[in-house]
């Protein structure tokens, strides 16, 4: 499946490979397989558990650069224990369940919470051979895996008996019913022009470049493209992350779901939160970004996990960066958004993938028109339910204030 | 691999046990999640990875989040939450409905030919996922369409109360 070319047989790229089996060669035979999945596990939980705590530190230093001020700059060099001196205090923080909770969903919430959203790694391929299981339908796991996130912030909301918890539960459910939809049409174009719903199959129909320069990535291709887009702003959404954090809003809910819970819970579910956002971004980087491919031929001496941590930065960079420019939406306009445009569009866009895959023949002179006709079928009712939706609605005027 | 499956029917069975004796409603929305989950493990114990998978995404993911909304929007108070006391004349209906149910599924079961030993199936891709889905299953999936459109519209006339709906009121 995979060209063997001498870039992939370098040493740095058989690294991880040689490690698990220098690991497991420590045991008897019978013994390998369960120690080889260990090691994934704990290398999965360390590299991001360690990712989750420098994320926190860059997303405060980033909002603080964008808010023009310093972000946490005290706890060692630039600020950079920061995370560590959170992490002790969240741990020796006291752990306070309201008297009137549902004990045992309280207490089971935040660990449903990081259990299913750990359980997303998975089927990630981080490398050339780098992927912890490898399962013929990865993606529908991944997001079967996502669908437990839910459960438990409603868990979480309605076990509180707190009246502002119970509303972050219902707008919870609300947002993610109505942003699971275009997040899975827009990942269809992708299986429909790879074929399969492995996710290493996935990244290996993204090999190759067009004269060594243009990689043959999904988000190369118009539907791809479109998808692209609708699925980091269902992203964005899914993983309650602003402008798409309603359930749990700090100025309105009081953090919502998070209200009565405290210390080392608490931590649990700002720590999924961060898992579930990178594991998104995995996803996409993996579904439209071509995964561990690099982008160009000449540049496949630099190993491919490496590419996949700076494709996966890259994006998660972008999301905190999303954070620090868009207000908050209203809980309606975040359900019309859903269902009249992101939903619509992304039906339009599974035609124009089919579109894509039947003129796949289509070469020379013919490639432009490939190009406009399906571009054309995204674009154009994109900008007609766009004007549609938004009229009425002019451009905001100040009459105190300069804009 | 016969232990595995006890292991998965107990905790299908029992959860679905539990669920029923409960009287807080959210308790067993949840644990009949649990429910669904366990379906899940069966079929992959089964072999059917698709199955399973669609099973969580479909069912834990949607429909449990569909069962937990009509909960929360139908109960007014807390105390609610705990269901009505019960009559003779539900209990007999409700046996005589699930008892209709067992005999209408153990029927089936029962006259279903089931190969002694199946051989393995060639693992099947979503390329043949989709040709016997649009191909000799298209009737059904068509009916099953049409069935929940039907239903979609009926929830739609049912929560279409007022006469002159706002524009900006769709949910």
């Amino acid at each position: 499946m995979i060209a063997v070319s001498p870039a992939a047989d370098s040493i740095l790229e058989r690294l991880p490979v040689i490690l698990r089996d220098g690991f497991a060669g420590l045991f008897p035979q019978p013994l390998r397989w369960l120690a080889g999945s260990l090691l994934a596990i704990v290398a999965i939980l360390a590299v991001f558990g360690l990712l989750f705590a420098f994320l926190t530190l860059a997303e405060r230093k980033v909002l603080g650069r964008v808010q023009n001020r310093p972000g946490p700059n005290r706890t060692g060099p630039a600020g950079l224990f920061q995370p560590f001196a959170d992490g002790i205090k969240m741990l020796t923080k006291e752990d306070i369940v309201p008297f009137v909770a549902d004990r045992v969903l309280h207490f089971l919430a935040p660990v449903v919470l990081v259990a299913f959203s750990l359980l997303a790694f998975a089927v990630i391929p981080y490398g050339r051979r780098l992927v912890a299981v490898d399962l013929d339908s990865a993606v529908l796991f991944f997001f079967a895996a996502g669908a437990g996130n839910e459960l438990a912030v409603f868990m979480a909301g309605w076990s509180s008996h707190n009246k502002y918890s119970l509303l972050a539960a219902m707008r919870a459910l609300a947002q993610l019913i109505s942003y699971e939809l275009p997040l899975l049409l827009s990942v269809v174009p992708v299986v429909m022009l790879a074929g399969t719903l492995s996710a290493t199959g996935i990244v290996a129909a993204q090999g190759g470049w067009t004269a060594g320069l243009v990689p043959h990535w999904f988000v190369l291709t118009p539907c791809g493209l479109a998808g692209f887009a609708i699925f980091i702003i269902a992203a964005l959404a899914e993983s309650n992350r602003s402008p798409f954090d309603l359930p749990e809003a700090e100025s309105e809910l009081i953090a919502g779901h998070l209200t009565e819970y405290s210390g080392f819970k608490y931590a649990l579910f700002f720590m999924a939160e961060y898992f579930g956002m990178t594991a998104l971004c995995g996803m996409g980087v993996t579904l439209f970004l071509g995964g561990w491919q690099a982008p160009c031929a000449f540049l496949q001496f630099i190993p491919s996990w490496v590419w996949f941590a700076v494709k996966l930065l890259a994006l998660l960079l972008g999301c905190i960066w999303v954070r620090a420019t868009f207000p908050r939406l209203r809980i309606d306009q975040l359900t019309r958004l859903a269902w009249k445009f992101l939903v619509p569009l992304a039906l339009l866009n599974l035609l124009a993938a089919a579109l894509w895959h039947l003129t796949a023949g289509w070469s020379g002179a013919l490639q432009p028109v490939r190009w406009a006709l399906a571009l054309a079928l995204v674009a154009g009712p994109f900008v007609l339910l766009g004007r549609r939706l938004s009229a009425g609605l002019a451009p905001r005027t100040y009459r105190y204030a300069s804009s | 691999m016969s232990f595995l499956l006890v292991i998965i029917a107990l905790v299908i069975l029992a959860s679905a046990a539990v669920a029923m004796s409960l009287r807080n409603l959210i308790h067993s929305a949840l644990l009949l999640v649990a429910n669904w989950l366990g379906v899940a493990a069966f079929y992959l114990w089964a072999g059917a990875e698709f199955v399973a998978f669609a099973q969580v995404l479909i069912y834990v993911g949607a429909v449990s989040m569909i069962v937990l909304f009509a909960m929360l929007l139908t109960r007014r108070a807390r105390a609610d939450a705990a269901g009505g006391a019960d009559s003779g004349g539900r209990t007999v209906a409700a046996l005589l409905a699930s008892g209709a149910v067992a005999g209408t599924l153990a029927f089936a079961a029962l006259q279903t030919h089931l190969p002694a030993a199946a051989s393995p199936a060639p693992p099947a891709t979503v390329r043949d996922l989709g040709a016997s889905l649009m191909g000799p299953h298209a009737a059904a999936l068509v009916i099953v369409g049409m069935i929940l459109t039907v239903a979609l519209l009926g929830a739609v006339i049912l929560a279409a109360t007022e006469r002159n709906p706002p524009e900006d009121d769709a949910p």
